[in-house]
This record gives C-alpha cells, sequence and structure tokens, in this order.
C-alpha cells in the first residue's frame, strides 16, 4: 500500500520533482481516494485541511451564485491539483470542487505538510515552489480568459459600452450600483 | 457563367480579378459562424494547400482573407473519397470549404450567403501548413475558437496518411459550449483515433467538459516535447501564451507553426498592409514558425 | 521595352541639340505613345502628359530643404536643371486610382469585364534616382511568385528616357544609398543635358535596341568629345554635390535594432501622421481596395487607391488597429523604407530622392531620424552595424541574382 503510494506520488507531474527524500515526507500524509461522478469533494467555506493529486477523472471547480446556481469556474483534468486554499490563513476554500466523472487521486493531509513546512523550511521551501508556477500559470489562464479574446468586435463594444455607463445613473445595468 | 478571364489564352489570369464560384453547400456552425462549400461552375483556380487562404467577394459589399477549412467540399473532405490536400487530380480548387465568422461588413455578408449565390474568389495565397512536415511526429492540433478552421485540414490530411504521423491531437478551446465548431467533426475524428479534447471559458447549463483555457489541455495531453509538431491557430494572444508554454515544456519554436492574422487587401504581397516587421503575412504568412516570428510578436504595434 | 541587351551597338556618344528633342517627342507619339515628363505649372515641377517639348520647364530650378520647395529661374535654359518634384513616375506606372475589375450580375450570373486599356506611356526625363524606384516597384508588382498584371501591363509597354542628375538639390543624398547621379542601366534611352555659352545639347546613349533605334532617326550631330567630356565631368561632380547623406553603416541592422529606440517618440511629437511623405515617395506601394456598386446593385467595380501606413485605418481589422500610436507609425515607414524591404524585396526601399524631406509639412528629415537613431544605438550594435555595411551590400546583389 505505501510502496504503491510511493510510485503514485512519484509518477504524477506536479510531486514527481520532488526529491525523493521528500516525495517519502509526501508519502507518510497520503492515502488513495477516489470519488464519484457528481460526488463533491469539498464545498465553499469548509475548512481547507488536504489537497489532491488528481490521475484519472476530471474535477469542477464552483461557486454558488445567488440567482445563478452553482458557476463552475474551471475544471481540473487528470495530472493537476487541487486545492491550494490551505497555504494561507483562514485555511477555508474559497470554491466548491466537485468530481466530474469517476476520479483517483491521492489525498495528502494539507495541516500536516503545513506543520512540517514550518518546522523544517526545505522541505516547505520545496512545496512552494511547486506551488507557486501552478497558482501563477492558473492567474496568468484566468487574466487571458478575462480579456475574452474570442468576442467579436460587436460584444466588446457592447461590453465597453455597458461599462461607460455610470454606476450613478439610474438605468445602469451594473448590480453594484443599488449599493 | 464564365468570367472574361480564361486560363490559357496569351494574358496570364490577373491575380486581382475574382473567379466567381457558387455556394453548394450551407452549414450554420454557431449564430455567427458558417461553413459554405464553394464550386467553380467553370475557370477554377489552382489548387489550395491546407493553411492557404484565399480573398472572398461578395458582390458589390468588399473582400475579406479566409483560409481554406476544406479543400474540396464536403465531400472529399471524407477520407474515403481524396487525399485533402489534392483538391482535384488536375491540381484545381473544383470545391473550396471556407468557414466564415461574421464579424465585419463583408464576413456578415458572407455569413449570409445563400445556396446558389456567387461568390467571387482569388487565391491560393500565402504559406500553408506543410503537414508533411510533420512526418515521423506527433501531430499536435491547438485551436481557439474559429482557429480551428484553417486547422481542420491539418487533421484530414493526418487522418488521410495516417501511417506517416505518430500520434494526432487536437486541443479546442472555446469562448462558450455553443460557439464550438465542427462538433459532429470532432466525434467522428476521435473514433478514428484523434485524441480530441475541447475546453471552453464560459460553461453553459448542461455542459460537463472542460472550463478552462486550451493551455489547460496541453498538461493531460502528455506530449513527448521532441516528438511534437505543433500546428497553433487562435487569437494572437492566445497562441503566443500556448506556444511560450510548450517552448517551456521542451517543444522547440520551429516545430510550432502558427497562422497569423493582418489586414490584408491584395493577398499577394502588393498592398503592404500585413506587414509584420519583415514578414510579409500574405507572402511569408500567414502560416509561420515561432521561430521566425516570436521576437517580433513581443513588439508592441509592430 | 526595357531590356538590357547586352549586344546594342554603342559608336560612341552621340551628342544631339536641344532642336532634336520635338524630334524625340514626334518618334515617340508615333509608336502610340503618350509622352509624361516634367512641365513646370501651378509653382512646381510636375510630371504629365506632355504634347510637345516646348512644355519641358526651361529655364527652371528648384530650391529645397526640408519642408520647402520653391521654383527658381536659372540663369541658362536647362530642361533639367532641377531635382525632384512633388510627384514621382508611381502616378503613372501606379496610379493613385485604378479600376482593377468591374462586373455585371445578371440572374444571378456575374460577369467580369475585359480589363481596361492601359495606356503605353514614353517617361521623358527620368533621374537616376527615380530610375532605381521603378526597379524597386518592379521587383515589388512584378518581380514575384504574383505577377500584378495593371502595372505589368503599363511597365511592358513603357519607354524610358533617363536624364542624368547634374545638379542635386539640397535634400538629395542618392549615393549614401548607393545610387549615383548618372544612368546606368533600366533605360531605352539615357540623356546628359549641356548648356553653355547659348549651346544647348545632350550626349545622348541607348540602353535599349528600342533605344537605339530611336536614336539613329535623331538628327544627330558630329561626336564631339569635348562635349561628352563636359557632360561625364558634370555628373561626376554631380555626385560630391549631394545635400544629404546616410549614416555609413547598415541600416537594414540600424532599424531592426532600433524597433524599441526613444527616437519614436521625438519623431512622433513632430510627426502630423499626414502620409505626406508616402505620396511623395517614389517607392511606396501601399494600397487598398474600394468596392462600389451602382445604384441596381448588380454593376460593380473594385477600385485600387493609394494608402499610407500612416493612416490609422492602415491596420484596421475588424474591430481594430495594431498601429494606433504615431510612433509605431513613423517607425513602421521608416523601418520598412530603410529595414525590412531588405527582408522582404532584397533591397532597399530608398533611393535616395528626398522628396519625403521636402514634402513633410513639418520638416522631419529621414537622413536625420536615421542619424539619430544610430547615435541612440548601443554602441556594441553601433560597431556591428557598421562592419555589417559592406555585407549587406553584397547579400542585394546575391538576392537580385536569385530572383533574376
Amino acid at each position: 500500500m505505501a510502496d504503491t503510494l510511493r510510485l503514485r506520488i512519484a509518477a504524477h507531474p506536479f510531486s514527481a520533482p520532488f526529491p525523493e527524500d521528500q516525495r517519502e515526507l509526501l508519502a507518510r500524509e497520503a492515502r488513495p481516494v477516489e470519488f464519484e461522478p457528481d460526488e463533491r469533494i469539498f464545498a465553499e467555506g469548509g475548512a481547507a485541511d488536504r489537497f489532491w493529486l488528481i490521475e484519472t477523472g476530471r474535477v469542477a471547480l464552483d461557486m454558488w451564485v445567488p440567482g445563478r446556481d452553482e458557476q463552475v469556474v474551471e475544471t481540473l483534468p487528470e495530472g493537476t491539483v487541487l486545492g491550494w486554499s490551505w497555504l494561507t490563513p483562514p485555511y477555508r476554500w474559497h470554491f466548491g470542487a466537485r468530481a466530474l466523472e469517476h476520479t483517483t487521486a491521492v489525498m495528502i493531509d494539507a495541516a500536516a505538510v503545513r506543520e512540517r513546512s514550518a518546522a523544517d523550511p526545505v522541505f516547505g521551501y520545496a512545496v512552494l515552489s511547486r506551488f507557486a508556477p501552478l497558482i501563477i500559470e492558473r492567474l496568468q489562464a484566468t487574466r487571458l480568459r478575462m480579456l475574452d479574446l474570442h468576442a467579436t468586435p460587436q460584444e466588446i463594444a457592447e461590453t465597453r459600452a455597458r461599462r461607460a455607463i455610470s454606476p450613478d445613473s439610474p438605468d445602469s445595468p451594473e448590480p453594484g450600483s443599488a449599493r | 457563367m464564365t468570367t472574361s478571364f480564361e486560363t490559357g489564352t496569351a494574358t496570364p489570369a490577373d491575380p486581382m480579378v475574382p473567379r466567381f464560384y457558387q455556394v453548394t453547400s450551407r452549414r450554420e456552425e454557431t449564430r455567427d459562424t458558417v461553413t459554405l462549400e464553394l464550386t467553380a461552375p467553370s475557370d477554377p483556380l489552382g489548387a489550395f494547400a491546407p493553411g492557404q487562404f484565399a480573398m472572398l467577394t461578395v458582390f458589390g459589399v468588399g473582400e475579406a482573407p479566409i483560409s481554406v477549412s476544406g479543400l474540396g467540399g464536403a465531400a472529399d473532405d471524407d477520407h474515403r473519397h481524396r487525399r485533402p490536400h489534392h483538391a482535384d487530380a488536375d491540381g484545381l480548387a473544383l470545391r473550396l470549404t471556407h468557414t466564415v465568422r461574421g464579424v465585419g461588413a463583408v464576413t456578415r455578408a458572407l455569413q449570409a450567403a445563400e445556396l446558389g449565390q456567387s461568390i467571387g474568389v482569388r487565391g491560393p495565397f500565402g504559406t500553408g501548413w506543410d503537414v508533411p512536415s510533420a512526418a515521423g511526429h506527433d501531430v499536435v492540433v491547438i485551436a481557439g475558437g474559429i482557429g480551428l478552421a484553417p486547422l481542420r485540414p491539418v487533421v484530414l490530411a493526418a487522418l488521410a496518411e495516417r501511417r506517416a504521423y505518430g500520434r494526432v491531437v487536437l486541443l479546442f478551446g472555446a469562448r462558450s459550449p455553443s460557439d464550438l465548431l465542427y462538433t459532429g467533426e470532432l466525434e467522428s475524428w476521435r473514433s478514428r483515433g484523434v485524441e480530441v479534447a475541447v475546453t471552453v471559458d464560459r460553461p453553459e447549463p448542461g455542459w460537463r467538459g472542460h472550463v478552462g483555457l486550451v493551455t489547460s489541455l496541453i498538461g493531460p495531453a502528455r506530449l513527448t516535447a521532441d516528438r511534437a509538431a505543433v500546428f497553433l491557430c487562435g487569437p494572437e494572444v492566445m497562441m503566443k501564451h500556448t506556444a511560450d508554454a510548450l517552448v517551456a515544456s521542451g517543444v522547440p519554436p520551429h516545430r510550432i507553426r502558427m497562422s497569423l492574422e493582418r489586414t490584408m487587401h491584395c493577398g499577394a504581397g502588393w498592398c503592404g498592409h500585413c506587414q509584420l516587421g519583415p514578414v510579409l503575412l500574405c507572402r511569408d504568412g500567414p502560416v509561420a514558425g515561432y521561430d521566425e516570428v516570436c521576437d517580433l510578436l513581443r513588439i508592441r504595434e509592430l | 521595352m526595357v531590356s538590357h541587351v547586352g549586344s546594342v551597338k554603342r559608336d560612341g556618344p552621340a551628342v544631339i541639340g536641344v532642336d532634336a528633342l520635338p524630334a524625340l517627342f514626334a518618334l515617340l507619339q508615333e509608336q502610340g505613345r503618350t509622352v509624361v515628363g516634367p512641365t513646370a505649372r501651378d509653382g512646381a515641377i510636375v510630371l504629365a502628359e506632355l504634347e510637345s517639348a516646348d512644355e519641358l520647364p526651361y529655364g527652371w530650378g528648384v530650391d529645397t530643404e526640408a519642408g520647402y520647395y520653391r521654383l527658381r529661374q536659372r540663369d541658362d535654359t536647362a530642361a533639367f536643371g532641377h531635382s525632384a518634384g512633388p510627384q514621382s513616375w508611381k502616378s503613372f506606372l501606379l496610379p493613385a486610382r485604378t479600376r482593377m475589375w468591374s462586373a455585371d450580375r445578371e440572374d444571378g450570373v456575374v460577369r467580369v469585364a475585359e480589363p481596361d486599356e492601359r495606356p503605353r506611356y514614353a517617361l521623358f526625363g527620368v533621374r537616376p534616382c527615380d530610375l532605381r524606384a521603378i526597379g524597386v516597384l518592379d521587383r515589388v508588382l512584378i518581380g514575384g511568385r504574383h505577377v500584378e498584371a495593371d502595372y505589368g501591363a503599363r511597365r511592358d509597354g513603357v519607354f524610358v528616357v533617363a536624364v542624368d542628375c547634374t545638379e542635386p538639390g539640397a535634400t538629395c543624398f542618392c549615393v549614401s544609398m548607393g545610387g549615383g547621379p548618372g544612368a546606368e542601366a533600366g533605360f531605352d534611352l539615357a540623356l546628359t543635358e549641356v548648356v553653355d555659352g547659348g549651346d544647348h545639347r545632350f550626349v545622348a546613349r541607348a540602353g535599349t535596341e528600342a533605344g537605339a533605334h530611336v536614336l539613329s532617326l535623331l538628327p544627330r550631330r558630329d561626336s564631339d568629345t569635348e562635349t561628352a567630356g563636359r557632360a561625364a565631368a558634370a555628373v561626376d561632380q554631380a555626385a560630391t554635390r549631394m545635400g544629404r547623406t546616410m549614416p555609413a553603416m547598415s541600416l537594414r541592422k540600424l532599424m531592426a535594432d532600433s524597433r524599441e529606440s526613444p527616437q519614436w517618440d521625438d519623431v512622433a511629437s513632430r510627426c502630423l501622421t499626414c502620409g505626406n511623405c508616402t505620396m511623395a515617395c517614389p517607392t511606396c506601394f501601399c494600397t487598398t481596395t474600394e468596392d462600389v456598386t451602382d445604384l441596381t446593385g448588380d454593376h460593380a467595380e473594385r477600385w485600387r487607391v493609394w494608402d499610407s501606413c500612416f493612416a490609422l485605418d492602415f491596420t484596421g481589422m475588424h474591430g481594430g488597429q495594431t498601429r494606433t500610436s504615431g510612433q509605431s507609425r513613423y517607425r513602421q515607414w521608416i523601418s520598412h523604407k530603410l529595414g525590412t524591404w531588405y527582408d522582404q524585396f532584397g533591397e532597399s526601399g530608398c533611393v535616395g530622392c528626398g522628396r519625403c524631406i521636402v514634402w513633410c509639412p513639418v520638416g522631419i528629415d529621414i537622413t536625420q531620424e536615421a542619424a539619430s537613431l544610430a547615435a541612440l544605438l548601443p554602441a556594441a550594435s553601433r560597431d556591428h552595424a557598421e562592419s555589417q555595411d559592406h555585407a549587406e551590400s553584397q547579400d542585394h546583389a546575391e538576392s537580385q541574382d536569385h530572383d533574376g
């Protein structure tokens, strides 16, 4: 069991680059998990004390928006990592996560990793060095999506026109204007 | 109909004068995108290669550069008929397929074109994808939105010469599920061994596929950097971002070919509009290697 | 008509009197050609269709400076004692407006009409800088994969009478662009004007069989070595009297290394982006197209019209433009002219005629801008650029060979 987990951690694109001794430390806090389609992995606002190396399947990050129901903001395919809210206080999930299909993963006890990182800065730095590029990459991808590069000129013009309307204007379509 | 410019006369055909083709098939892809099959009643142009473009004229409205998305109409795009990079045994473009998104006056008029309508065609212009240069490699097609249209012939060419290539991978990102092109074909390509992955920026109710930028599909595709021959088309910023991600993962820049876009009025290298620094995109492009254009794309307003 | 015939017999320089010019006009007109040449009109030496040699600008010279052009009465009768005017020959070979095609639609069927008849010109009084400019246009429009039919047809029928330059202007710099005041190739007939003591004459030489034929029909004077000597000396001397010079370095590399130069801000603070330089330039070839229809909608035409890279909508694609700032548009113009033209067409796009300097309303001087860019280069790339100078002219010759 423990050997299988070591192999799985060594094979996953996120954890593979860690030196063997650090992978061993991760393996100590790891256990295998599986999720059925539509199974909720965690809910927005819950305690963020673990992360997952997704091996197969796919997970949706979502947020419940009043009046618009559950909105999927991004999906995480196999080979990626789910969960980084445990890195910083208040250690609560910013988004929810739900398996979209049968998903297998290695779950790692993030609270333990956090404690070990505090005690062992070399390990802690290695962990952050793996998470930082991931976070940067997703931030950049999100920014590119914000640019709405596929929009037609008319759609861009409409957005501009909407934004041009002052928030103070009585017929402003901006939801924030009521406040 | 005929034009008074017959091939084979003493005067060489004027590349500025369109030949009028007829719309022989029309398929609505999305709310703003249509696929037109154009057939030459007579006097066809020379054969197009994947990646090359035509200047399409809507009578009295104007002209726009549109890459070919099929090289012989719906029938020959099917693998059962003929090799997709040969439109015709005589090297003539008897039929052409163009997928057009209505974003300006001319493209909206093309989008509205009816069956039987005459559409002026000039070309072929520009460089092609040169799919055979990927022989022995994995064909990796990465498309953003309407960018899949010029890449469709790459997928078809790879399927037609399946054994010449390793894996055939298609990573396709669109704005929303209703903006996806060729949805029926994606399935048939999948069934013929193309590894198809699709993602959208904005999901719609009922969408159970990927949500995220097309680059998020690169990791799961588990590409082998030194085996990948990448064919890339989409918004310029998306192409740059994707190419950089690929280069960072070890794909050599010259193995990333991308189709670029600038204003074009002639298609033939005479009007000067499509310059990207030293590159005359209608002649040295639209398809260029990332090694050639990487530095140019970084210069603002070049 | 212009071709480099190596076997043309040249039995020494011929000398013709100014009184032979009407005969030359008549001969060209008899060949069915419209003669286009310089004439003094509206305060400038313009190029226009001429009925007779009398219309040549005898006795007119010009004074030029940055943003300055004035006619000046000469103290002799020289017809070609002036440097470049506001127009160039592209006005006739690549007119500002040309109908590319017209077509009619009947019952949904579109029929394209026969192309318009193209004029047969004799270009009379082409200066060596402009001769080179025509060669530059040839490379762009008919020297590549696709042949521009309208330009090609105009060009095919043309008869070129070149006239050597013996009086460069203050804004001229053809020598530092690798040219010179003497016509070397690309003409049917070349003249060097000599005026002294009331004796107005020309040394004439043929560049093609057609030119030799015309020359053989003209009333000629006896061989006159003194006139020939004076003519040669005047051309040699002109080479030393250029009013401007380009920095002696690889301009191609200078432009490539200057893409992010602070100089663009400086020039943009002066440039009005009016596009005058592109209209006056003898090699600026950029055009756009206009589609027009009649009221029924069943007759459509496409026109090609001059465009300018200084125009805001020049780079307009659905929704927006690529080059919106004045900085980027000036950079595009000068970088293309002096730099990327090599990449695209194997030679420089500048022939050193100085028109862009003269006709700039704020007097922006391409030679000064190039010098400023050079001064702002880091020292390392400056040395490198200078050492590349020789290599560039070789590249040029080689790429011409390849395309030839």
